[in-house]
């Protein structure tokens, strides 16, 4: 932002006032404009846009400080520097307080002068990159990197949508792989809180000790090692979302300190005496059953229903196969971009075992066997020998291979390709729809 | 095509005359052209303003700008009267933008106003650069960011001092795209 492209307006009814600030400015290189009243000075706010208003306080007909006022209802971002007579300070602290950014009392030193306006571009401009990053922000804050067309993913997606605009707690449940991350990221993206951190903290990577000090800083000699101050990672998500990864591993003790935060937002720093208020959303994720846990004794109840609130459930990757394709172009993609290489498909044979493999480690699995794949493929596709595994069609790699389960899991493949049409898929499967839906019963498969 | 007039070059209540030969002769080898030392008959009574003890430097460009010669290509009043303009506590000069006149003040350049030792070579060397700061705003230059060129703007006598009587290379380029 060049000085030609600030535009100032001044405001005052004294033609001298007027003139001598339109030629000060000039000299600078500043586009100026000048307006001998309120109704002028609101004609030219419709016409052009300005960035600085220099503005006089008492003036005949609507004043400075009724001005200001119209002025911010119009652009809130302006900056207003309010010029005043020694008689009417009163009046310009007024003005400050109902948001000018400044106020100059005539005449003024050709300094004083120099400093405001260059303090006032300099918050405007602060001001205007503000507001383009936040629009950076808004245009990724999209569920983008969330790859997914089967129905159970597309609930996954409304439940993020509606569970964004809150602030209520979410657990989000699945298995190690499935995303959890980064559907929390989403949540976080999509809502108020956008423009602050989301602070993740790997709960289950963490001795207790660490945990602790990694969730509630500490202060100077607070333990051994301990040679500075340390803010922890509920102080840094104030105003963000705090986002506890594994919280189905962390211990007893860190589980009632926890609660004592989610439910207070209030905490000290290890060693510490102050009381540190602290204001985020939490978002938790696991891969254990904590309603099992809790029955086991392993997890506080009152944890568990603190933050249980709003619950999402990530499918496994073998539950929604018909996603394994759209997936695995997204990061042949991906990594082509990255490699930069000109591997840009898969070929069928390799896309087949793909979809029929069980996938246990879920998307992350199938990320890195793409990856891998993409290393040691050769243009213009990915063949079946690249890919980490072999299967053939009589082989299938899920962990229970009784005949139960794999009729579970096909019929769920069934369901998922012909979007849950069930008598469609009552023909393919060539049993009638009554079967069918007592079968949905009895495997408990959901959409 | 004709020749352009000269920089006329004229004192309004100024005593100390010596002061401008040296700077005629510094003007027309930054601008490269004529210059001229000439008296108007130019009274700043009227734009005294008894409230403020000052001279409106608006008012005196204006008397200026009246009774400049036909032939002028710039006009510059030197006086030694303190100047403000209305929204400001004082100037050491003024000038039409892409205009044809200017005024400079030694008022506030004198080493006395300060109430240190007269220096009149320091006199002289702030009353070019502030003469051909205001004169180069009459071809459209704006105030630099170059701490050493002479249009950057000083609100501070010592700022004066700072700077060269020098344009810098930006500000050279855009002057001699005006000619």
């Amino acid at each position: 932002m060049e000085n030609k492209d600030i535009g100032i307006l001044i405001v005052d009814d004294e033609l001298g006032v007027r003139d001598s600030l339109y030629n000060w400015f000039r000299e600078d290189g500043y586009m100026v404009d000048t307006a001998q009243d309120a109704k002028e000075a609101l004609q030219k706010l419709q016409q052009d846009k300005w960035d600085i208003i220099l503005l006089d306080i008492k003036m005949p007909g609507i004043d400075g400080m009724e001005l200001q006022k119209r002025i911010k209802q119009i652009d809130t971002n302006i900056i207003i520097i309010m010029i005043t007579a020694y008689a009417s300070v009163d009046t310009a602290v007024q003005a400050l307080k109902e948001g000018a950014f400044d106020y100059i009392t005539k005449p003024f030193d050709p300094d004083e002068m120099s400093h405001l306006i260059r303090n006032a571009v300099a918050q405007r401009k602060l001001t205007t990159e503000n507001i383009q990053l936040r629009q950076k922000i808004d245009e990724l804050s999209r569920l983008d990197e969330i790859v997914g067309e089967s129905p159970s993913m597309m609930r996954v997606f409304e439940l993020v949508a509606t569970v964004a605009q809150t602030d209520s707690t979410v657990v989000i449940h699945g298995e190690s792989g499935t995303g959890k991350e980064l559907v929390a990221r989403a949540i976080h993206s999509n809502g108020p809180r956008r423009y602050f951190p989301i602070i993740a903290v790997n709960c289950g990577a963490l001795p207790e000790g660490i945990l602790e000090s990694e969730l509630f800083g500490h202060e100077k000699g607070a333990f051994t090692g301990a040679q500075y101050r340390r803010k922890g990672k509920l102080e840094m998500a104030d105003g963000g979302t705090l986002f506890l990864d594994e919280i189905g591993n962390i211990s007893m003790k860190t589980q009632m300190d926890l609660l004592r935060v989610l439910e207070t937002k209030q905490f000290t720093r290890l060693g510490g005496n102050q009381v540190i208020t602290v204001d985020f959303r939490v978002i938790c994720a696991t891969n254990r059953n904590l309603e099992k846990a809790v029955e086991e004794g392993t997890f506080r109840e009152d944890l568990y229903y603190r933050i249980n609130v709003f619950s999402i459930y990530l499918p496994p990757l073998r539950e929604r196969r018909s996603d394994i394709p759209l997936l695995a172009n997204h990061f042949v993609q991906k990594y082509a971009l990255s490699m930069n290489k000109s591997i840009t498909e898969i070929s069928p044979d390799a896309m087949d075992l793909l979809v029929r493999y069980n996938w246990p480690g879920n998307v992350r699995e199938l990320e890195n066997a793409i990856e891998r794949a993409m290393v040691i493929g050769k243009a213009p596709s990915i063949r079946p020998e690249d890919l980490p595994f072999q299967l053939s069609a009589k082989q299938s790699s899920s962990k229970d291979e009784s005949l139960e389960e794999m009729e579970k899991i096909h019929i769920l493949n069934i369901l998922e390709r012909m979007n849950w049409n069930i008598t469609r898929s009552a023909e393919i499967l060539k049993i009638d729809r009554v079967t069918l839906y007592n079968k949905i019963k009895k495997y408990g498969l959901q959409r | 095509m004709n020749e352009p007039g000269p920089i006329y070059i004229v004192p309004i209540h100024l005593p100390m005359i010596s002061l401008l030969k040296p700077l005629s002769e510094k003007i027309a080898a930054t601008f490269h052209c004529l210059t001229e030392i000439t008296s108007l008959p130019i009274n700043p009574t009227s734009t005294y303003d008894p409230k403020r003890n000052q001279y409106n430097s608006s008012m005196l460009l204006a008397e200026l700008i009246t009774r400049k010669p036909e032939n002028t290509y710039r006009i510059l009043g030197v006086t030694d009267l303190d100047l403000f303009i209305p929204i400001l506590t004082f100037v050491f000069g003024e000038a039409q933008l892409n205009g044809a006149a200017a005024v400079v003040s030694i008022h506030r350049l004198q080493n006395q106003f300060y109430g240190l030792t007269r220096n009149d070579k320091l006199l002289e060397a702030r009353l070019e650069k502030e003469a051909i700061h205001e004169l180069g705003h009459t071809f459209g230059l704006i105030h630099c960011r170059s701490d050493l060129c002479v249009m950057n703007v000083s609100t501070y006598v010592e700022y004066i001092d700072l700077k060269t009587p020098h344009f810098c290379q930006s500000c050279q380029k855009v002057y001699n795209e005006t000619l």
